[in-house]
């Protein structure tokens, strides 16, 4: 795809030459009158992986269906502040255990009532380890997870565990509710943060044709958010498009500014850039790589690049000898002052990027740029090379074969990798490269083989706006998503009494001092927090990404 | 005759199979685990992962892999994909749509590129033969997706003629965009092609005898030259169906048509061997039925042709 700037170039060449008229000024003039509460909006997406069930939906493309179609105990503002949705009140005294008042009233759009027993019926079935769940996981706070979620791990013929599925319990002991409108839960330890991420789709209510057969209610989900399916089968055209309406019964937070939204499935970026250009399509989160340098020239006055709680980093696994002891603390700080990261996100990511401060993201409540010990993510050459001189002096290290850097190469992630190997070689003296994979699943493996030969990209995309979401599944001793194992009982200690604070400053700042000991090991080193350039047709008003970088759906005023 | 027909389309099962086989493996040993990659930094529990791979049979041999494949295609099952979808309703989708673009591509090929090759050839050395050499020329050494995307923006975006992407809009109007740009390369060979062998008929003493036994012009063109000229260019269109059926990713891709050669892209890429042996499967049986028709047209252009 690379050509597809010279053939635009090849093609408006072809426009001059032609010197055709005539088409050219419909589009822009015409109505910023009033926006139009009822059009349908189209926008970019791709075949959702799963049947569209909340807690079995963990990428993008189910996602953003998902969160149109239901609506949680709480929801998540367009800065990711929660506001009470669905709960008329939570209530903690010690953040274990809580009290959740349901609002009396509310209904699926088939018409069944919402009650405090919806809920347990829904989070008991997405915990339930036989149901499968993707998001299961999310519910592992609550007492009682550790039973429905059981496994059985038998060991093969070839050595290889397989893990099944055997629950002690069918429902969570911590999981009551009370009446139609009260539901208590028990955590198995307090948890401060644990009401932020009731906005999550995998809290979702389903109604209870969803827990009978779940997967032929995921192919024309019934929910209670903003917008409902088109059609009460056949929305969804497989490999095509998935159509939804306003729900006019809705009442939350997240009123539908527009009459729909119509996700168009593109296999790639290039082709819905295209149409856009040619508002044949309303809305795309995905500007092409080799557009991102003109996406402000080409929509001027139609693009918006936002922060998103999304950040990068380069992970340092403490298997590989280069990088272990003291020598290895130290060559861990000149590898992170080797790093330019203000020029690389200026020239490679043209601004979509933005350097580093610490190791969640700026968006979230809590955030500081200012934690002590992350003067390394500053570039200095000088810095770098007398700490690698001082690390030599301990133990020299092993030159023989080149610092690889894992990656899969298919999202774009060469350009970067090969100017941060420079910097390598350029002020340490190393010899560095890129280690390419076709595949994410490929790096993936090595990192979770403990096999890798050097560094690896990493990343992280927040579930619910919360510091600890990105510290606890990412760095914590044993976590889901820690597959360089790293651990430090300190960093963990810390989180552990950040989940147990008595309020959400008293815990962030927990969390903060958490990361004064990850900036003191640098098990990866912070890059870049992600903006997410969007762009939109001459058909919309504006349109806006809230703070995971999603496009806020609802708020787009069709034209 | 009709036994040939019967020998020929009894060789469909050792081709079938070695085909399926051969596309079976080159899948499974493609590296990386598919089913991890299904997900991202945030991998599900490992029994979520371990189910999945049991239903795939990915946990299995590559021998039992293939097995189960066969045994299930040879009782009409061809089971789900990784996004839970049946592929049998997957093939039902994609073909029609990749027909009606091959068969327009078709059509653009061998309609335009016979009359144009036709006129070239009688009029050799011509100012109209002198142009259309040169066009063609251009034409085949402009790459597909050069075509592609210049087409696109002066056509789709600036233009407006059609829709610059076909999407869920797959009807044979919304596909004329893509079906030219498809059919543009052919064209020139079949062009080249035709005109090629409609100078060398020229020459041929049937074609003095026709003439002068009195016979039409047209009759002697359309009869004598043109008929005699077909064989090489029905092979070329012959095999270049198949190659229309399954090979235009590119131009899927491009105009984002829902169609075979997107979907057999994104297969490979998600290293569904199930998905892209179904699809292959098909595409066998296009080929092998394209081939057959192409020999027997051979039979019927020149009847000295005998299959017994």
């Amino acid at each position: 795809m690379r050509f597809t700037r010279t053939s635009k170039a090849l093609g408006i060449a072809a426009i001059v030459a032609l010197a055709v008229t005539g088409c050219g000024g419909s589009g822009g003039g015409g109505g910023q009158a009033g926006a139009d509460p009822n059009k349908v909006i189209t926008a970019y997406s791709n075949e959702p992986q799963n049947p569209l069930l909340p807690a079995n939906t963990n990428e993008v493309y189910g996602g953003r269906v998902v969160e149109l179609l239901f609506e949680g105990l709480r929801a998540y503002g367009p800065d990711g502040k929660p506001v009470n949705a669905l709960a008329e009140s939570i209530e903690t005294a010690d953040s274990q255990n809580w009290t959740i008042k349901v609002k009396s009233g509310a209904k699926f759009t088939n018409g069944e009532a919402i009650t405090a027993k919806t809920f347990v019926d829904s989070w008991n079935f997405a915990a339930l380890s036989t149901n499968l769940q993707n998001n299961g996981f999310f519910f592992e706070s609550i007492e009682g997870y550790a039973d429905v979620s059981a496994v059985k791990e038998t060991k093969g013929a070839d050595g290889k565990t397989t893990s099944t599925p055997a629950p002690k319990a069918q429902t969570m002991s911590g999981l009551v509710a009370k009446d139609d409108s009260t539901l208590t839960v028990k955590l198995s330890q307090p948890e401060a943060d644990w009401s932020l991420r009731l906005g999550y789709s995998a809290f979702y209510p389903l109604p209870s044709e969803a827990l009978k057969d779940p997967k032929k209610f995921g192919e024309n989900p019934v929910g209670n958010g903003p917008y409902k399916m088109a059609k009460e089968t056949g929305a969804w055209v497989h490999d095509q498009s998935i159509s939804l309406v306003k729900n006019p019964d809705y009442n939350g937070p997240r009123t539908p500014k527009n009459g729909g939204v119509t996700f168009k499935f593109y296999t790639d970026p290039g082709p819905a850039y295209t149409d856009l250009q040619g508002d044949n399509l309303d809305v795309t989160d995905v500007v092409p790589p080799n557009a991102l340098k003109t996406y402000t020239t080409d929509f001027p006055d139609r693009n918006a690049t936002k922060p998103s709680a999304n950040n990068s980093t380069l992970n340092i696994p403490g298997y590989n000898p280069n990088f272990q002891g003291e020598a290895g603390k130290l060559r861990r700080q000149a590898l992170s002052y080797a790093i330019n990261r203000e020029e690389i996100t200026k020239v490679i990511y043209n601004g979509t990027r933005t350097p580093a401060k610490d190791f969640t993201a700026p968006v979230l409540d809590g955030y500081t740029d200012s934690i002590p010990g992350n003067e390394v993510l500053a570039f200095d050459p000088a810095k770098a090379k007398d700490l690698w001189a001082q690390a030599e002096k301990i133990k020299p290290y092993d030159n023989s074969k080149p610092l690889q850097i894992a990656s899969n190469t298919d999202g774009g992630n060469k350009e970067w990798i090969e100017a941060v190997a420079n910097g390598f070689k350029n002020n340490l003296g190393i010899n560095a490269e890129i280690q390419p994979f076709a595949k994410f699943a490929e790096v993936l493996n090595l990192r979770k083989a403990q096999n890798l030969p050097g560094l690896t990209r990493a990343g992280w995309q927040g579930d619910y706006p919360s510091l600890y979401n990105f510290l606890g599944p990412v760095w914590a001793t044993g976590a889901s998503s820690n597959y360089e194992k790293y651990t430090n009982p300190e960093f963990d200690k810390l989180l552990k009494e950040g989940l147990a604070a008595k309020t959400p400053e008293e815990a962030n700042a927990k969390f903060n001092k958490a990361q004064e000991i990850l900036f003191q090991d640098l098990p990866g080193l912070p890059l870049w927090y992600r903006a997410t350039p969007i762009v939109w047709s001459n058909n919309v008003v504006k349109a806006e990404t809230g703070w995971n970088g999603g496009i806020l759906y609802y708020n787009i005023e069709a034209k | 005759m009709i036994r040939y027909i019967i020998r020929r389309l009894l060789q469909v099962i050792p081709v079938f199979l070695g085909t399926t086989l051969l596309v079976y493996y080159m899948v499974f040993a493609l590296p990386g685990d598919p089913i991890a990659a299904l997900f991202g930094e945030r991998q599900p529990p490992q029994s979520v992962i371990d189910a999945l791979r049991s239903q795939y049979n990915l946990d299995q041999p590559f021998w039992v892999q293939y097995g189960l494949f066969l045994k299930n295609l040879f009782t009409f099952n061809l089971g789900v994909d990784f996004t839970q979808q049946p592929i049998a309703a997957t093939l039902a989708r994609i073909f029609p749509v990749t027909a009606m673009l091959a068969i327009e591509a078709l059509i653009i090929q061998a309609v335009f590129g016979v009359l144009f090759g036709v006129f070239a050839g009688l009029r050799k050395g011509k100012l109209f033969d002198s142009t259309v050499l040169v066009a063609s020329l251009v034409v085949i050494a402009v790459p597909t997706f050069v075509l592609g995307f210049v087409f696109q923006l002066i056509f789709g975006v600036q233009l407006g003629w059609a829709k610059p992407t076909v999407g869920a809009n797959a009807d044979w109007g919304n596909l004329i965009l893509p079906a030219v740009v498809l059919g543009l390369v052919s064209f020139a060979y079949v062009l080249r092609l035709t005109r090629t062998s409609v100078i060398e008929n020229m020459n041929a003493d049937y074609v003095r005898t026709a003439t002068a036994k009195g016979l039409s012009r047209p009759r002697v063109v359309l009869a004598h030259i043109l008929r005699n000229s077909m064989i090489p260019v029905v092979t070329y269109l012959g095999a270049n169906l198949g190659g229309l059926m399954g090979g235009a990713i590119v131009t899927e891709g491009i105009f984002n048509v829902p169609g075979v050669g997107n979907k057999l892209f994104q297969a490979v890429q998600r290293g569904e061997g199930p998905t892209v042996v179904a699809i292959v499967s098909v595409l066998v049986l296009v080929f092998v039925v394209a081939n057959l028709l192409v020999d027997l047209l051979y039979a019927w252009l020149d009847p000295r042709i005998r299959y017994e």
